[in-house]
């Protein structure tokens, strides 16, 4: 769409960011004063410099958790988009079923995410769960999430995984709804097989909403916190603590001030640059997409 | 106004975001006078006066946090580094 | 096209079943719970989801976490709407940079705020407030909100504006009685992903509560306690929880696929 050139639209926009900088920038200037210093409460605290960004950086749970989170949000992406794919495109389109289907895979994003924690816990769990109980008694391993910390790991992963893959199949089901029938008429008339009009038809047309999937997908797996807090509380040892739990703990549990604001700081900037990569591939698809 | 002694104000902090401020009143300004144009430089994407500044300022932060966790050299080094990386992306990127 | 449908059911197994076991759960006496395994309850009880509805210090979580969702719902529309609204018809000075910025926090992690949060809220008066928990959720709702509405109002063609404007609107009157009517859909599946986020959220709900605006998530962790897990309980409260969110779904599944497709930068 063409827009018209006026700085006076800045007035529609101004709630909007009042509203939103009273709870991003206020916090944000203060977790960059907290950062460079000793605190010992309000008003009572001294300069130290660079000193816990020093100490955060090469701190081993840092960087441990880190390394974690990477391999967490690169194993469910690489899970969750394709997987998403392949249910969107088994999902009826139209009646009942279509309706039945879309209420039944979006269930899991509107349950707490503390209680699908709890879901899993339970559902998990050797002696009262249906999961754990299959596992161990059916298949006959000997599973148990609570105490094995690679069991620990892939119980989290299929959590998200049953969390998650709801929103980039609602996602891609939504894109593949959008391509004219006229399409998939034209490519009948090829005689397209039913790769060649998903690798040249649908694939293509659904550029724009994996690129959000993939978006969203990464950067809320990158923050996640409530569900592993539930299920695992980042155990065994520290198997399952990603970035945002081993956060609250410096915060919340030590109530170390400063480390924590490093902390944030460095992890806000992870999260800046990649926002930052996303928008503009994001934007440049948008534009081939109009042209 | 209620008490805000606890964001534990110092003057560096202060100095920095007053920094931030005329800098972003700064880019207006001169966003008002001379409109950016986008172009395409060393990065592979075409980028305007503010994304090259965002950009550097990134780039310059990540500098700093890479010197601080993976060298023993004093800071400043990683200062003139992160100078020389703004000013390359300024210029050219 | 058997495989298919044989794919597709596999796939709501799996989605179903962990939510049929906390079912199972809830309408089972604790003594059943810990005393084996059962596919469906022996002895059938409702005496969990009785003790939640008759004890206020339970039922008060769900009130607290209604009213909450409810508020930061109804700001984020209000604010979302005319920013939306510039976003899609205009281009003004530093327009990119602010969309950016409002996404940056939508993807920023709460962890990271919660911090100062605290403190923030605190001195302002709001700690343990409804609206304290309402405009902290505002933080990543009325960036996603704008994100949203946007895509549905570039898909309304500006000269319905001009139109409009010729015949003599004023601005309010036009956004109102002529422009909101005609993005309907958008606004309903807006204002279901913001109920959906905020209803979902709990590390900020429970930082910024303590007692009178406690939300329901938090006061399940109540049923841990020195006698042992109080799971039948416990799931009674999580099955309660999802109750809303299906409700929700069913009212807007028509326009679910809709807003999805359109929510685009």
């Amino acid at each position: 769409m063409r827009k018209t050139e006026s700085n006076k639209a800045w007035l529609l926009v101004l709630p909007v960011f009042l509203l939103v900088a009273f709870s991003a920038i206020i916090p944000l200037m203060t977790v960059v004063n907290y950062s460079v210093q000793d605190i010992f409460g309000p008003g009572e605290a001294y300069w130290v410099g660079t000193e816990w960004f020093k100490e955060m950086l090469r701190s081993e749970d840092l960087r441990g958790a880190f390394v974690r989170q990477v391999i967490f949000s690169a194993t469910i992406l690489v899970i969750q988009i394709p997987l998403g794919i392949a249910i969107a495109l088994a999902m009826p389109a139209k009646g009942w079923a279509a309706s039945l289907s879309l209420v039944l895979v979006a269930l899991p994003l509107l349950i707490p995410w503390n209680v699908v924690g709890t879901i899993w816990q339970i559902f998990a769990r050797g002696d009262i769960g249906l999961g754990g109980w299959f596992v161990n008694d059916m298949m006959g391993i000997g599973y148990n999430y609570t105490a094995d910390s690679l069991h620990a790991w892939i119980t989290v992963v299929v959590m998200d995984i049953w969390h998650w893959t709801p929103l980039v199949v609602l996602l891609c089901y939504a894109g593949l709804r959008a391509i004219p029938d006229a399409f998939y008429q034209a490519a009948a008339i090829d005689g397209a097989g039913r790769w060649k009009v998903f690798r040249y038809i649908q694939l293509p047309k659904l550029r724009g909403v994996l690129l959000i999937a993939v978006l969203l997908r990464f950067m809320d797996s990158f923050m996640i916190y409530t569900e592993p807090f539930v299920l695992t509380g980042g155990g065994p040892g520290t198997a399952t603590t990603f970035l945002s739990q081993q956060l609250v703990k410096i915060a919340l549990g030590q109530f170390d001030l400063g480390p924590a604001a490093a902390y944030s700081i460095i992890y806000f900037l992870i999260i800046l640059a990649a926002s930052f990569v996303f928008y503009n591939i994001m934007v440049r698809v948008g534009r081939g997409d109009r042209a | 106004m209620p008490a805000l002694e606890w964001m534990n104000w110092t003057l560096p902090t202060a100095a920095f975001f007053a920094a931030v401020g005329v800098m972003l009143l700064f880019m207006t300004a001169l966003e008002l006078a001379w409109p950016t144009v986008e172009r395409k430089g060393l990065l592979p994407m075409a980028t305007t006066r503010g994304d090259r500044l965002f950009i550097g300022l990134l780039g310059a932060a990540f500098i700093h946090l890479g010197w601080l966790g993976f060298t023993e050299l004093p800071l400043w080094y990683g200062s003139i580094a992160a100078f020389v990386w703004f000013t390359l992306e300024m210029r050219w990127g | 096209m058997r495989l298919r449908y044989l794919a597709l059911i596999v796939y709501f197994g799996f989605l179903l079943l962990p939510i049929y076991w906390l079912v199972n759960m809830s309408l089972k006496t604790n003594v059943e719970i810990t005393s084996g395994l059962t596919l469906w309850p022996q002895n059938l009880t409702f005496a969990n989801y009785v003790t939640i509805l008759t004890d206020q210090s339970w039922y008060s979580g769900y009130i607290n976490s209604f009213i909450y969702v409810a508020m930061n719902t109804a700001i984020s529309l209000t604010v979302a709407l005319p920013a939306a609204y510039a976003f899609s018809r205009y281009r003004f000075i530093g327009d990119k940079h602010m969309f950016f910025w409002l996404l940056t926090n939508r993807m920023a992690p709460p962890a990271v705020f919660v911090l100062p949060f605290f403190q923030l809220y605190q001195t302002f008066g709001l700690f343990d407030t409804h609206i304290a928990v309402a405009l902290a959720h505002c933080l990543f709702n009325v960036p996603l909100a704008v994100w949203i509405l946007e895509g549905f109002m570039s898909g309304v063609p500006k000269e319905i504006d001009e139109t409009a404007y010729v015949d003599g609107y004023s601005f309010p009157r036009f956004f109102l009685f002529v422009f909101m009517p005609l993005i309907k859909a958008g606004i309903g599946v807006t204002a279901f992903f913001c109920f959906m986020f905020s209803w979902v959220e709990l590390l900020m709900a429970r930082t910024l509560t303590s007692v009178a605006a406690k939300p329901i998530g938090a006061i399940m962790t109540r049923t841990v306690s020195a006698a042992g897990m109080d799971w039948g309980t416990l799931a009674a409260a999580g099955v309660l929880t999802i109750v809303p969110g299906v409700l929700v779904i069913y009212f807007v599944r028509n326009y679910m696929a809709k807003g999805f497709a359109l929510g685009r930068v």
